[in-house]
């Protein structure tokens, strides 16, 4: 999540979700809270019984809409202009926080003079490669500090990489991503103007940057009412000051744009103008979808991230630990702690093997150099570049976007591995699906070797899930698992074992990574299955003295400490399982710290110091939180400060001071270099340090700003089993969404298969206004089919006032569809599948593909089928100018119409 | 006359007629059946605390167990992120362990085979290892673009978000030392 990691210094929800019930005010946006968090919404609705006023803003009427004080049906990948306008309104209405504003954020500092904006050169910032499509980000940068503290040490590595950081090897890595605890390096901290006058002060930047957004702006962009925008400015900015906060909640209906991560920032830029950060019943809330998709991030399984958000060594910069660490060495900020994050996470992994003669074994780390992420490795199987391929829990035929794009990778592998609890389609894809209907794929023509090998259930294994707002849980063993049904730790543990076992003799240096790996776990019961609590421990990393450790600040640079992850330091405390705690609610305070554990060190807010002034002293008696007590010398109050305990509010930085010994006692982001909330982002953002609006890359309206219509960086996987319906198309007239109900999970392989679930939501549906109804002819409850440049697919209409066509000022209706994504064609409740009718483009912070907004068209009846679904769509693109999507032997490259052999014509 | 009485009293209606229950929404309905009906999580033999695998909530479960099958699942209500609440797949998660449809053997497809067929665990475990090893030599790159960088392509990887932080941790310890990198997961999704 670089939105929050380059605005906050973290990739986290900043609040939790219990403490929603003391916000004044909760917008949310870009989320179906209480259909998609229905539990989590209690917590909504309990503020809203206290008197907090509920905002929802949702192209759609939704569940969540139904218990707001008011919905904005704001047109679809408009958000930005949405929440710049409000920007503009805090800015011109002088409605911010300011002394927080002041004090805790970028606001003052001075940004370097070759910086040019994007009102400056029609819709692009300075630096604009044409060739590459990415930026070079030097122009952002600050203007330097003349006696900073941490410039004059810079390490000649430090200097070197910043050369090579706008090379599009480097910034194709996803280097974003490594914000995620840690804000992005800065070379040096900024020249400032307290008072924030100064033509080049962020504040002014910011002033300037948002000047056109005004209310007339978002109305004509967004389709909305200027009185429906005031209403909500007014909200907002009544309940955000000293005494009242406001949250912002949002989901994917945010991440999931070709400006997803801008999406995070317009809205970080604008709650740390309110002074809603690190306080109580502020923040900003981001719904993570899957039990433990935080956890998937703090301990990746991406290609780009270590544990703890280390980034992956980059072959291009990284060839040496001096090297990889030598953009955050002499830094402020706890990130200036990273060699020896570092250094524990090589001892953890390597042990005896990694020592400071071998540079803790760094070199035994494989090294990245461009995007290697998921859909670039499916256009790579297509290619027939990629072997073999391990799916665990995952059905990606129908939950990524592109599900033929996604077969025909699978149909390219020598061999994959599936790891589930029911025969998904993703298992299936070489005997049944779409491709098998129209020819082209058959059994015959597929040589992948599939192996699907069952998986145990969350209750047939113990481990621990982190859950949205950074909490930890852990899970014990019910029952044991049926027949050959494993979990992945007892399948992943023992694959290790069996390979390191065949390689014990090898002489060859590229098996001892393998071969020097620590891996000896105890193993438990007639399964041989390893012990999750071993492993826990050893992510919680162990001391000197072979306790385990309690904070990542006992962790040391010379390989005397290890620990897999490094911000997990303190889960296993006094040895003792700290995630397993269960104390109950009632038995302890509205934080509610002895319920599971929370990284960092248990806080549950994050930034929490700037819920006091700058002196230490609540900002008001009803939002105390955290504070300074000058009697104990430390910082008290209902949560675990996340701060230095004893370091003064007063305390500034001598020089030459390091890490965060560098951060003053007024600087409450902890992770930041400069201890601030980034309004502005110098680095640490691909497309901007000022999110600006653009149109969706498919969409039917022209962009009102600028000439340039959509992201200029956003990334393409351009294929014929990819293709791209035009902006503004007459044949691809309608705006399409797609979103989760409550009775399903994703792509249904935990949902369609359960009879309870299947029964309450037992088919696909398409929703619709009934001016589209009428406009195409389509009845309730009759089929639909819909269509873009990849496919066609067909559902059930379901005709309703909650979808709202757009009315614009120039007389242009835009008419959106709203599409859940859940279905396909096994298990009990089936459907065509969503997301086989959306293409993959992807926004570059984050390889994560625009899916809430797309363009389609949409026509009475059922779809064609066999062949003739192939020369329906392809007539589609004809019209629409767009190039074949003919695809030969199983979607391999394209052949001539008239080409006969492996021709599927 | 004991037994008239006792014969009476057994009537619903009588019960409705006479008792305090007129509207016979309470007492007067009950049956025997009812009284010697009692619940699932009552007669469990054990209650073992778990964790919804759906959304990011993170809501509380309580797991009960009787002749170690799972009988029920339930919201904690101790709690304080859920409050014992459930959403209807939360509800229905009992069902995740006792589907029907669960697949619970090991199945292989053979390159262009039409069918699956059964498979013995360990000889499904020897045959994976065997292609990981191969695999991972037939995308060795030692270099690329000039710059070392001791990796494979010949593998990649994408896990779901319901993977537990110590599985996703033994997944990225173990494809790294293999040399893996194209290591994926639905966060990115």
């Amino acid at each position: 999540m670089p939105g929050l990691g380059a605005s906050f210094g973290r990739g986290g929800a900043t609040n939790f979700l219990e403490d929603l019930s003391n916000s004044d005010c909760i917008v949310i946006e870009g989320s179906n809270m209480a259909e998609c968090h229905p539990v989590g919404f209690q917590w909504v609705t309990e503020a809203k019984a206290r008197g907090a006023k509920i905002v929802h803003i949702d192209p759609r009427f939704t569940r969540t809409s139904a218990i707001a004080d008011l919905h904005v049906p704001l047109r679809m990948g408009t958000d930005i202009a949405f929440l710049g306008g409000l920007i503009k309104y805090v800015l011109d209405n002088d409605l911010y926080f300011k002394e927080y504003v002041v004090a805790y954020t970028n606001a003052a500092a001075l940004v370097s003079e070759d910086f040019v904006d994007t009102e400056d050169l029609d819709g692009l910032f300075s630096g604009f490669d044409a060739e590459t499509r990415m930026y070079d980000e030097d122009s952002w940068q600050y203007d330097p500090e003349e006696s900073d503290h941490s410039g004059a040490e810079q390490p000649a590595e430090a200097a070197e990489q910043e050369q090579s950081d706008d090379h599009p090897d480097v910034k194709s890595s996803d280097r974003a991503q490594s914000s995620g605890s840690g804000g992005p390096t800065i070379p040096s901290k900024p020249k400032r103007d307290e008072t924030l006058q100064h033509p080049r002060s962020v504040f002014q930047v910011l002033k300037r940057h948002y000047a056109r957004y005004t209310p007339e702006m978002v109305s004509e962009v967004c389709g909305i009412e200027p009185e429906v925008f005031e209403q909500v400015a007014e909200w907002v900015t009544a309940n955000s000051n000293r005494d009242r906060t406001t949250a912002w909640v949002y989901s994917v209906g945010w991440t999931q744009h070709s400006v997803g991560a801008q999406y995070i920032r317009t809205c970080s830029i604008l709650q740390t103008l309110l002074g809603n950060i690190g306080r109580p019943g502020g923040g900003i809330m981001a719904l993570r979808g899957h039990a433990s998709i935080q956890g998937s991030t703090d301990i990746p399984t991406l290609y780009n991230l270590l544990p703890g958000y280390l980034p992956m060594p980059h072959a291009m910069q990284h060839g040496t630990l001096d090297e990889y660490v030598a953009d955050a060495a002499g830094k402020a900020g706890f990130w200036g702690n990273k060699r020896s994050y570092m250094v524990s996470l090589l001892k953890a992994w390597w042990g005896d093997a990694a020592t400071a003669e071998n540079d803790f074994a760094f070199d035994y780390l494989p090294k990245i150099n461009g995007d290697h992420s998921s859909y670039r490795t499916i256009a790579d199987m297509i290619e027939g570049k990629v072997s073999g391929y391990f799916l665990v829990g995952e059905n990606p035929t129908v939950g990524h976007p592109n599900g033929r794009m996604n077969r025909f990778g699978l149909a390219n592998l020598d061999w994959m591995v599936v790891r589930d609890l029911q025969m998904i389609e993703s298992a299936t894809f070489w005997k049944e699906g779409p491709e098998h209907e129209t020819g082209e794929l058959a059994p015959e023509t597929i040589g992948t070797e599939v192996f699907f090998m069952p998986a145990a259930t969350h209750v047939e294994k113990e481990g621990t899930f982190t859950q949205t707002q950074r909490v930890l849980q852990w899970r014990h063993k019910a029952v044991e698992p049926p027949n050959d049904a494993r979990s992945d730790l007892w399948f992943y543990y023992h694959l290790g074992r069996m390979l390191r076992e065949r390689l014990a003799d090898s002489t060859d240096p590229r098996d001892r990574p393998l071969l020097d790996l620590t891996w000896d776990y105890p193993v438990e019961g007639e399964t041989q299955d390893p012990s999750a609590e071993a492993v826990l421990r050893e992510i919680n990393g162990v001391g000197a003295d072979g306790r385990a450790l309690s904070s990542y600040m006992q962790m040391k640079e010379d390989g005397s400490t290890s620990g897999g992850c490094w911000i997990y330091c303190g889960v296993y405390a006094d040895e003792v399982n700290q995630a397993a705690r269960r104390k109950p609610a009632a038995e302890q305070g509205a934080v509610a710290s002895e319920w599971g554990w929370a990284w960092p060190l248990n806080r549950r807010m994050l930034y929490n110091r700037a819920s006091a002034d700058p002196e230490g002293k609540p900002w008001s008696e009803r939002k105390k939180y955290v504070y300074w007590d000058e009697a104990a010398g430390e910082w008290t109050g209902a949560d675990v400060p996340d701060f230095e305990k004893n370091k003064r509010p007063d305390y500034v930085p001598p020089d030459g001071a390091k890490a965060q010994d560098a951060l003053a006692g007024t600087d409450p982001f902890v992770m930041q270099g400069d201890g601030k909330a980034w309004l502005y982002a110098p680095s640490g953002v691909v497309d901007g340090p000022l999110p600006t609006h653009y149109e969706p890359v498919e969409s039917v309206v022209e962009n009102h700003l600028y000439s340039v219509q959509a992201n200029p960086t956003v990334e393409r996987i351009p294929g014929p089993w990819n293709r791209e319906n035009p902006s503004l198309s007459e044949v691809f007239p309608f705006q399409v969404t797609t979103y989760r109900i409550t009775e399903h999970h994703t792509a249904g392989g935990m949902s369609r298969t359960l009879p309870y679930l299947a029964e309450l939501q037992p088919e696909f549906f398409v929703e619709v206004s009934p001016e589209l109804a009428r406009l195409r002819g389509l009845a309730n409850g009759e089929f639909a089919t819909l269509v873009s440049a990849r496919t066609a697919i067909e559902a059930k209409v379901l005709v309703t006032e909650r979808m709202r066509p757009i009315r614009l000022g120039g007389g242009q209706v835009v008419h959106q569809i709203g599409m859940p994504y859940h279905w396909s064609y096994a298990g009990i409740s089936t459907g065509d599948s969503a997301n086989d009718l959306l293409g993959i483009a992807l926004d570059p912070n984050t390889h994560i593909q625009e899916d809430k907004v797309s363009t389609a068209d949409i026509v009475p009846g059922r779809r064609p089928r066999g062949p003739e679904l192939l020369e329906f769509v392809e007539e589609y693109r004809r019209r629409a100018g767009v190039d074949s999507g003919r695809v030969g032997v199983n979607g391999r490259a394209p052949v001539d119409a008239d080409a006969g052999e492996g021709s599927t014509l | 006359m004991t037994g008239v009485k006792t014969w009476l009293d057994s009537w619903p209606v009588y019960r409705q007629l006479t008792g305090a229950d007129p509207f016979g929404r309470g007492s007067a309905a009950r049956s025997k059946a009812t009284d010697a009906t009692v619940s699932r999580t009552a007669t469990a033999d054990k209650v073992v605390k778990s964790v919804c695998p759906y959304c990011a909530v993170g809501c509380a479960q309580n797991v009960y167990v009787k002749d170690e099958k799972i009988v029920q699942i339930e919201g904690d209500p101790n709690s304080p992120i859920n409050r014992g609440r459930l959403c209807p797949k939360g509800s229905a998660s009992k069902q995740l362990v006792t589907s029907p449809t669960r697949v619970t053997t090991v199945k292989y497809r053979r390159p262009y085979g039409t069918e699956w067929e059964d498979l013995d665990l360990d000889t499904a475990m020897e045959m994976i290892a065997d292609r990981v090893l191969a695999a991972r030599e037939k995308g060795w790159q030692v270099e690329d673009g000039g710059n070392r960088v001791n990796r494979t392509m010949g593998i990649a990887s994408l896990g779901g978000a319901t993977l537990d932080n110590e599985e996703n941790y033994l997944m990225k310890k173990l494809y790294s030392a293999l040399g893996a990198i194209q290591i994926e997961n639905q966060a990115r999704i």
